[in-house]
Parts: C-alpha cells; structure tokens; sequence
C-alpha cells in the first residue's frame, strides 16, 4: 500500500510538473507577452520599444529558464541600470537589495503580481477559493445525496415504472449543460416580467419581485436561499445525472446477486435487503465517480460564477483569460491542476480501500 | 397587424419546417418497413427510447440540411424596429420580407427563429466530425496500446491521462486564444490530429489486401489521393479548387475540441482491446499468421463495435456542448456567428427582460444533446439483447 502511494505521488509530481510546464508555455507565448508589454506601459509602443521593457522586465531569457524562475527552483533575474538602480524578480519582494538574486518562485510562496486585481495573487486567490469553497460544498450537498437517491431507487426494481421515470430524469440533466440550466433558471424563477416570479407575486406568495436572485454577489457577504440557490442548482443538476446513472447499475448489478436472491428467500423485508445488504456494495462505484465528478465540476463552476457574477474561483480564471492576466492565470492553473490531481489520487486510494478484493491482493 | 398568439407562431414553424417533417416520415416508413433487413439500426425501432432519440437527432440533422428553406429572415440581417421583439411580433414594413419575427427579435434587431435554424446547421458542421476524429485516433492509438502493452501501453496512457488532468475550461482558455492563432501550434496540431483519418483508413485497407498488391494499390492509392487533397485544404489552407477549407478560427476550435476528446476514447479502446485478446478467435488468427494490425483492425475492432457506437452517439453530444461551452464564452468564433453558444452568450445580457432570444438557442442545444444521449441508450440496449 505505502509502495503504490509512493509511486502514485511521484507520478502525479511529474504530471504536475508537466502540465505546468505547458500552462507556462501557452501563457507566456510571444504574442501574449507583447499585448502585456502594450497594456503595461502604453499601447503605442514600437516592436523595438516592445522588446526594451521585455527585457527590461527580465521576459527575454530562455523560456525554460522563466519557467524554473517562476517555480523557484532557479534564482530571479537581476539587471542593473545605467544609474545604478537593482531591478529584479525578487527585488519588490525582499526590502534587502541584497537578496535581489535569490530565488523566488512558487516553491517559496510567491505567486506574482495580478494586473487585473492589482493585487497579490495570493491573496487574489485566497480570497476568491473561499468563495468557491463554500459553493461548492453546497453543491456536493445538493448533489450527492440527490443523486445517489434517484440512483438507488432506480436501481432497486429494474424495468419498473419508477426506474424509467428516474432514468429519464437522469439522462435530461446530463443533457442540459450548465450553461442551458442556468439560463432557464434565470428565465424561469429570477426575471420580474417572464417565468412564475410575476405569477407568484400578484398571488402575494412571496415578498420580493422575483422568487430567486439571478446575481450572486451579495453572496459573498451572507448566503441567502435567495442568492445561492440558482448558482448551487445549476452546477449540481448537470452532474447529478451521470452519478445516478453510475449508481443505478451499480444497484442493479448488486440486486442480481446471489445473496439478495439467498436474503430474499429467507424472507427478508425488501427494505431491508435494499438498505443493509445491497446499499454498501453498491455503493463503492459512486465513491470513485463522485470524486471524479470534482474536476468536472470544475467546468460547472466557471460558467456558474460567470453567469451568476459570483466572483470565485471560476470567475477569476475568467477574468484573468480575458484580461490576459498571465500571473494570475498561471496561479489558478496550478491550482485546477493540483485540485484535479488530488481528486485523482483521492478517488484511486478511495477504490483500494472500499473494495475488498483489490486491498487483499 | 397583429402579433401572433403562441398557437399561430407554432403553426407558422411547422409550416415553415415542412420540408423537414416530410423528409422525417419517408426515412420512418422506410426504415420501418425494411427494419428486419438493417441490421443494429433495424432494430432501433423496436425501442421506444431509441425511436424518440432518433427522432430528435434526425429532426435537428435535416433541419441543419434544409436550412436555407426553412429561415424566415436573414440570419445576419438586422431590420430596424425589431430589437428585443417578443415572438410573433408582425414587422412594421414587410416589404418583401417575411411577415413576421416568429420567435422574435434578438438585441441586435435579427430573427431568433432564422438565427438557430441556421445555429443547427453550424453546429453538426463541426460536431459529428470532431467526434469521429477523435475516433480515430482513440482507435489509431488505443488497439496496439491495449494489444501489445508493455512499454508503449505505459508511455500512451500516460500522454491520456495528462491531457485528461487538464481542466478542459483551462484547455479551452489557454487553446482558443486569438494569440495562439499566430503561432504554428494550431497548424501543427491540426497536422498531427487530420493525418490519423489518413492513416487509419490506409491501414485499414493494406491490412485487408495486402495478399492481393492490386486491389490493395489501388484502394490505397485512392485513400492517400483525396487524403493529400484534404489535407492539404483543412490544415494548411491551400487546396486549390478549394472545396475543402478551413478558417482559422474554426481550426483552432476542431483542435481543442478533438484534442479533448481523443483521450477518453483511447481509454475505451485500451479497455476493450485488453478484453477482447485474450478471445478464440484472436488465437486463431494469431495461429493463422495474421498480421498485428490486421487482427487489431479486422478481428478486435468489429467486436469493439458495440460499446464504440454508443459512446461515439454521447461523444457527439459531449461535443455539442463543448462547442456551446466555446461559444458561451465567446472564444474561437466570429461574434455574428448564429451557432447555438454564442447566441446564448450574446442573449444572457437582457435575459430577466427579454428571455427569448437565449432561451430558444438553449432549448435546442438540450433536445439536440438529449436525443443523441436516447440513440444511444435505445442502440446499448439493442445491442445488449444479441
């Protein structure tokens, strides 16, 4: 066990290393750096004056070499100017000019600059992950138990009209993409003039004009049921289905097993078949699924904040796309990455532990 | 005039739509009737499941096919007055226009109904061919991963499984770019992806006749003619007739998209190939003296054929959305374009007043991706009874 979690971790340092690598690459092409150079110091610049403050900013070195400076493993670059001035990667960063060529890179904490947030992306990215942190445990809130309900009902008497209404339910949310679900949220519960909000106020059932917010940024001071139910839905329908579905013929495989048919035959109750023997082992399948699912969400969760304006996790790596933002995009990349990575691991070790036949062999 | 009431405006689109309903009933009757005789896609109509997905995927299929005899309007064209327009609205001059906006007007004054009939057909343009590219190369890779493991197996799932650690969002964000369309990374790309058609179907052909040179020489010779030719106009641009061709927008999008997708279908492959070797009859044609590939093309993958067809059915639809997700953040295509993503987009700006014009485009992108997901539960099903 320690030997395959060893192996597992050294695997994932290499895909991390990877796929930042290629983040990296993509970000900091030339074409992206020149339109950072012109939004930096004035969009009139000549290629010349271009490359000047490219170099100047410590941009012209190998990438390779950028790259091991932003991970922290090689030193920061440092220039001295004509009048005797110290620029450098470091230099902002220590108050001792001395320090100006040690290293100073993700390993050591420091994230970068943000152009959009003006700001540190630390503390750009702190701020905003608690915001997705807590959309997203309302997520798995709604989600998971939802979806292992529909699955385990459906599963439990196959070919039964309760398993075909279920079924259809299932397969309709994985259709809807979050993009779709959101915007018929919106139309269907937050707009005044459209949708059951009119219908319901001119009945004096509830207060407000609409029933929902189609907004969630005051939810980052306090969540109301008001703000953060449409955001919470839209992310968790899309995944719900697939989990139902995954649950479901888990269930069904495990109700054809001998031991429910032995259950049966002693006389057992069928609620308590469902519940005590067959509910554990069908249950290891979602598990792997569920975890899965998170980078998945990941998706969900951009077009969510985008579409709701709850400014995130997701919407911060909107912003800074399409800001060109490179500091900042490059952070959350590696963030995405890492939280997909141990998802991964999570999910790996999660399957080893629950099933039995894997963990004694 | 007066504006339509809803049952009009349904009326008027089935009208408009007729071409579509006729085409529906012959390729019903038809396949009804001869549904012994069609094999797997005979057996379709005995599932109600299947039906209804077919139905779907085949409305929106000749909807994208008859397009410029179903719109009303324009899709591009703005008539002033109809900005924002609920459905039904009558024009004010009609001129020689159509009489009426039938699903109304969008922000920019076009016609919703004309502008997603027209979405249909840019969207199944890119989607069904995406998908089967990255059929290709998931099978191109997958059979002699999941054949002849070891080092190779190791080396390929490894590549899979980096590019399926990418968020697919950030892919998007980073692949889509308007910078990157400056550099090679799309031409380069888009030549690594389009050569595996190439391939496969060489492969596929020299294995089967490599015992007869002629049939073989001219079979292959043909393949590699209208590859080269293809190839040539999709990923450089430069076929001269210019029947094949490509923006560079859209080449960038067909990139990230099969770049995306290719990886779970190698995965599949991998595992069904890892099933299916240990079979008889691949020890039979092994003992036979058959060839690797030819086992790995003719004996394995006709056996594989099952589970593919039903994934290939979800992959077009994961595909649909894909490119929604694209268009809804407005990356890789030209801001006029009428597919189904960027009308979203372009409509979620005035969408608690004027719900409209993204709730059409909306609905269609979910029953276009709901029928394909029916086709295929009905033909998994179907292919589960043999």
């Amino acid at each position: 066990m320690l030997l395959f979690l060893l192996r597992r971790i050294g695997l994932m340092i290499i895909t991390a290393l990877c796929l930042t690598l290629v983040v990296f690459y993509l970000t900091n092409l030339p074409a992206k750096l020149e339109t950072l150079a012109k939004t930096q110091a004035g969009s009139r610049m000549t290629d010349v004056e271009v490359e000047n403050w490219l170099s100047r900013n410590g941009y012209s070195t190998p990438l390779l070499v950028r790259y091991g400076e932003w991970l922290g493993v090689l030193p920061g670059w440092v220039q001295e100017a004509d009048d005797g001035t110290v620029t450098g990667r470091c230099v902002s960063l220590n108050d001792d000019p001395e320090q100006a060529g040690a290293r100073c890179g993700l390993l050591q904490g420091e994230w970068g600059y943000s152009t959009r947030f003006a700001g540190t992306v630390s503390d750009v990215l702190s701020a905003r992950l608690g915001a997705t942190g807590k959309l997203m445990m309302w997520v798995l809130i709604v989600m998971v138990p939802m979806s292992l309900i529909i699955g385990v009902l459906a599963g439990m008497r196959e070919g039964s009209r309760t398993d075909r209404s279920l079924s259809t339910v299932a397969i309709v949310t994985t259709a809807t993409p979050e993009y779709v679900s959101g915007v018929v949220f919106i139309a269907l519960f937050a707009s005044s003039t459209v949708g059951l909000s009119p219908l319901l106020s001119s009945w004096g059932w509830i207060d407000g004009r609409v029933l929902f917010q189609g907004n969630a940024r005051s939810a980052i001071e306090s969540i109301t049921i008001s703000n953060f139910t449409l955001p919470v839905l839209t992310v968790a329908l899309y995944g719900m289905g697939y989990i139902a579905r995954i649950t479901r013929a888990s269930m069904t495989e495990v109700m054809t097993q001998q031991y429910i048919r032995t259950a049966r035959l002693k006389g057992v109750s069928f609620s308590k078949i469902v519940m005590k023997h067959a509910l554990r082992n069908a249950l290891i399948a979602p598990f792997t699924v569920i975890m899965l699912q998170i980078p998945w969400l990941l998706n969900g969760v951009v077009i969510s904040e985008v579409l709701f304006s709850y400014p995130g996790f997701g919407w911060t790596l909107y912003e800074a796309a399409v800001n060109n933002d490179i500091e900042l995009l490059l952070a959350s990349s590696v963030v995405a990455v890492v939280v997909v990575l141990i998802t991964q691991l999570i999910s790996d070790i999660g399957y080893v532990y629950l099933n039995p036949r894997i963990r004694i062999s | 005039m007066e504006p339509l009431s809803w049952l009009e405006i349904l009326a008027r689109m089935a009208q408009q739509l007729l071409p579509v309903w006729i085409a529906l009933v012959a390729i019903y009757g038809l396949s009804i009737r001869f549904k012994l005789k069609l094999g797997l896609y005979g057996k379709l109509f005995d599932s109600r499941v299947g039906m209804i997905g077919f139905g779907i995927v085949a409305f929106w299929l000749l909807t994208a096919l008859f397009a410029d005899l179903i719109i009303t309007h324009d899709p591009l064209g703005q008539i002033s007055g109809m900005r924002n327009k609920l459905p039904g609205t009558p024009l004010a001059r009609p001129d020689d226009h159509y009489a009426y906006y039938l699903l109304g007007g969008d922000s920019l004054a076009r016609d919703v109904f004309s502008r997603v009939v027209m979405g249909a057909r840019e969207v199944l343009r890119i989607a069904p061919f995406a998908a089967m590219i990255s059929f290709m190369i998931g099978i191109l890779l997958g059979l002699p991963a999941g054949y002849f493991s070891g080092r190779l197996d190791t080396g390929l799932t490894f590549l899979a499984n980096l590019v399926l650690a990418f968020p697919v969002i950030l892919l998007f964000f980073l692949l889509v770019a308007p910078e990157i369309q400056d550099t090679l990374i799309p031409v380069v790309m888009a030549g690594i992806l389009f050569l595996a058609p190439i391939l496969f179907v060489t492969i596929l052909l020299n294995a089967r006749f490599f015992t007869q040179p002629s049939k073989r020489n001219l079979y292959v010779g043909g393949v590699l003619l209208v590859g080269a030719w293809a190839y040539i106009g999709l990923v450089f641009d430069a076929d001269p007739t210019g029947l094949w061709s490509m923006s560079p927008n859209l080449l960038n999008v067909f990139v990230a998209v099969v770049f995306v997708n290719a990886p779970t279908v190698f995965r599949i492959v991998r595992g069904i190939t890892l099933d299916i070797k240990t079979r008889d009859y691949v020890a039979a044609a092994q003992t036979r003296g058959e060839g690797p590939w030819y086992i790995m093309l003719w004996e394995i993958l006709p056996n594989a054929r099952g589970p593919l067809i039903v994934d290939f059915c979800l992959r077009i639809g994961y595909t649909t959305i894909l490119l929604g997700t694209l268009g809804f953040f407005g990356l890789g295509v030209s801001p006029e374009s009428p597919d189904w993503g960027s009308t979203i987009n372009a409509g979620r700006r005035l969408l608690t007043v004027y719900p409209h014009a993204a709730l059409v485009p909306a609905l269609s992108l979910m029953s276009l991706v709901l029928g394909l997901n029916l086709l295929a539960d009905g033909l998994r099903e179907e292919s589960l009874k043999d």
